[in-house]
């Protein structure tokens, strides 16, 4: 039989506010045990939660780069379970009125069959995305027979952005995700950090045959914090439910743990019979009502978000669709990539140079953008050279390296190490005589081979000790040889 | 809001007239009431929990009988008060009191609090 699979996510990111949603503690990652629990991240009897404004001007920035209706009127409500990293007994989310609702936001991805090498479209409806406290952090590790509870995470801000049931593969569910990362990280209101899990998904995922309209039972898919887990949590439990299936048995609609170690999925059972959270409008806090003046200040300050960047990119800078996009895949690498092009480069040779060259050195270095040790300013500077003849694009690359390894700015490489582009009439003179030369060798060109052209640029450039532009060289030689 | 609120409980005692519910329609299993209790981590008496469900149960048939109102026109009510939300700033006022706050805490090492095993 064929099957389909549908594929729905929850994202949770975390704000990137100084302190928590209802209290005034900090929110610094890494901070000493339970340094940063005030008594209300406690739950200490008689406190009250207090909303913090910053969280509002975050979800609504959200809201409005996902298409999304800001809602003027929203409601916190208390979901209740109990579990120690809870101490409250509920956690402060929304329910039936939450603050983004009824968005989309278009994706791009390679489709399996899709043979031109274009990317695939797609776009992705966004359900709802909702403000909620995160729970403390429970180690499991041994001390004496107990959990230790750490409540610093406690009350950090998050939002919870779900999706409809609306993507069909592993690679769309990665592509949305990586779109959602691109988006928050552009408005700036979550530093997307995986590794610290201020950015996490869970995916409810189910099959159904071909053609059926109604959704298969799904399963909850947890703990999946890195873009390669969600690919292969999903495909295997993609895999896992058809041959449930197949084999004759049901899927059951629960909670399962992704454990990359060992590349499967396993049910949560503990997690299981506590499904029933009793949501009810939290009488602590108010609604939420906010005016169309509001939205709008907010919409006044969002910055160029990553789509119309990227047009404006092919547009203004003639770049290449693959160019333009894996430049403005995040805000950083965008921004580097405008500075250097300020300095006076050529567009196309510095997207190369950014997407390429640079991206390969700081990869072999394992080092982020941010700590690259040749700045904008100086890739700026080399590209300068090269764009008005200053360097060949063989000696950018020693330009390049030399900076990289602490050598100063393009210029002062350039002047130390005496680097100069043979010039023009000096090249043709060198040419002129090694066609004198090679009379031969310039027959058989004439006649047809073209191989032999190869012989003649290896002559040039061995006689410019490599110091001569290949393309200047190429032109030359080719101009003189038609004779 | 509080108006709605109060037009829709004067709307109920004009439609049905406010009856103490005699025969009940939504009623309560024994297992039911067992189940709630547990979610809300309360320890029943066993004996007790037939009164339980009884009481409850009533509860619930008053709830279904104001369900019979027609409330087209009325828009939910999430808070009784007719106030919105006050925010505070995105400011760091809390101090670090960990010392103070684990006095009371039965069991604390390494700065954490220390619970019962917990098995996921």
């Amino acid at each position: 039989m064929e099957w389909e699979t549908v594929i729905g996510l929850e994202i949770h990111a975390q704000l990137t506010t100084n302190s928590k949603i209802f209290s005034g503690s900090a929110t610094t990652f890494g901070a000493e045990p339970n340094t940063q629990a005030s008594l209300v991240d406690l739950a200490m009897p008689g406190v009250l939660p207090v909303l913090n404004a910053e969280v509002i001007n975050c979800a609504a920035k959200f809201g409005l780069a996902s298409n999304s209706t800001v809602a003027k009127h929203s409601v916190f409500a208390r979901k209740n379970y109990f579990y120690p990293d809870l101490p409250k007994g509920y956690q402060i989310s929304q329910m039936e009125l939450p603050i983004v609702h009824d968005g989309y936001l278009d994706i791009e991805f390679e489709a399996a069959g899709k043979s031109d090498g274009k990317l695939a479209t797609k776009r992705v409806g966004i359900t709802r995305a909702h403000l909620e406290e995160d729970a403390g952090k429970s180690l499991h590790e041994d001390f004496q027979g107990m959990t230790g509870i750490d409540l610093n995470r406690a009350g950090t801000p998050l939002l919870e952005i779900v999706s409809e049931p609306e993507m069909s593969s592993a690679k769309e569910a990665v592509a949305y995700m990586k779109k959602i990362h691109s988006l928050v990280r552009y408005l700036g209101i979550s530093d997307g950090n995986m590794q610290e899990g201020s950015f996490r998904c869970d995916a409810n995922v189910s099959v159904r045959p071909v053609g059926q309209k109604e959704l298969g039972t799904r399963a909850e898919v947890k703990n999946l914090n890195s873009f390669r887990f969600i690919e292969k949590a999903i495909n295997h439990e993609v895999e896992r439910q058809i041959d449930l299936i197949e084999a004759g048995g049901a899927v059951v609609q629960e909670t399962r743990l992704y454990d990359p170690d060992k590349d499967e999925t396993r049910s949560m059972r503990s997690k299981e019979e506590a499904n029933d959270y009793r949501y009810f409008p939290d009488p602590d806090l108010l609604p939420v009502v906010i005016d169309d003046a509001f939205i709008e200040a907010i919409r006044a300050e969002l910055p160029e978000l990553p789509d119309a960047k990227r047009a404006r990119f092919e547009s203004e800078f003639k770049l290449g669709a693959d160019d333009a996009r894996q430049l403005t895949a995040s805000r950083e690498v965008a921004d580097y990539f405008e500075a250097a092009l300020a300095a006076g480069g050529e567009p196309k040779q510095a997207a190369n140079w950014v997407n390429v060259e640079l991206a390969g050195a700081l990869n072999k270095a394992d080092l982020s953008l941010g700590e690259s040790p040749v700045t904008a300013e100086m890739l700026g500077g080399m590209l300068k050279r090269l764009a008005d003849g200053g360097l060949t694009s063989k000696m950018a690359k020693e330009v390049f390296a030399a900076m990289w390894d602490g050598e100063g700015s393009a210029d002062e490489v350039i002047e130390k190490r005496g680097l100069k582009p043979t010039d023009s009439s000096e090249v043709e003179g060198i040419i002129d005589g090694i066609i004198a030369a090679n009379p031969g060798q310039v027959e058989q060109f004439r006649s047809g081979k073209e191989k032999v052209f190869g012989f003649f640029v290896g002559q040039a450039m061995k006689a410019t000790k490599g110091q001569a532009d290949p393309k200047q060289v190429n032109d030359l030689l080719r101009a003189k040889l038609k004779g | 809001m509080l108006r709605q609120g109060l037009k829709l409980m004067n709307q109920q005692v004009a439609v049905s007239g406010l009856k103490i519910p005699g025969v009940m329609k939504m009623s309560l299993t024994t297992e039911k009431v067992e189940q709630i209790a547990y979610l809300a981590r309360l320890a029943l008496d066993a004996k007790a929990v037939p009164e339980y469900a009884e009481n409850l149960s009533s509860i619930l048939a008053l709830v279904e009988q104001m369900d019979t109102v027609n409330t087209d026109n009325v828009e939910p009510l999430a808070h009784p008060l007719e106030l919105t939300q006050r925010l505070r700033a995105d400011v760091v006022t809390e101090q670090d009191h960990r010392d103070d706050y684990q006095q009371s805490a039965p069991a604390t090492e390494a700065g954490l609090y220390l619970v019962p095993q917990v098995i996921d």
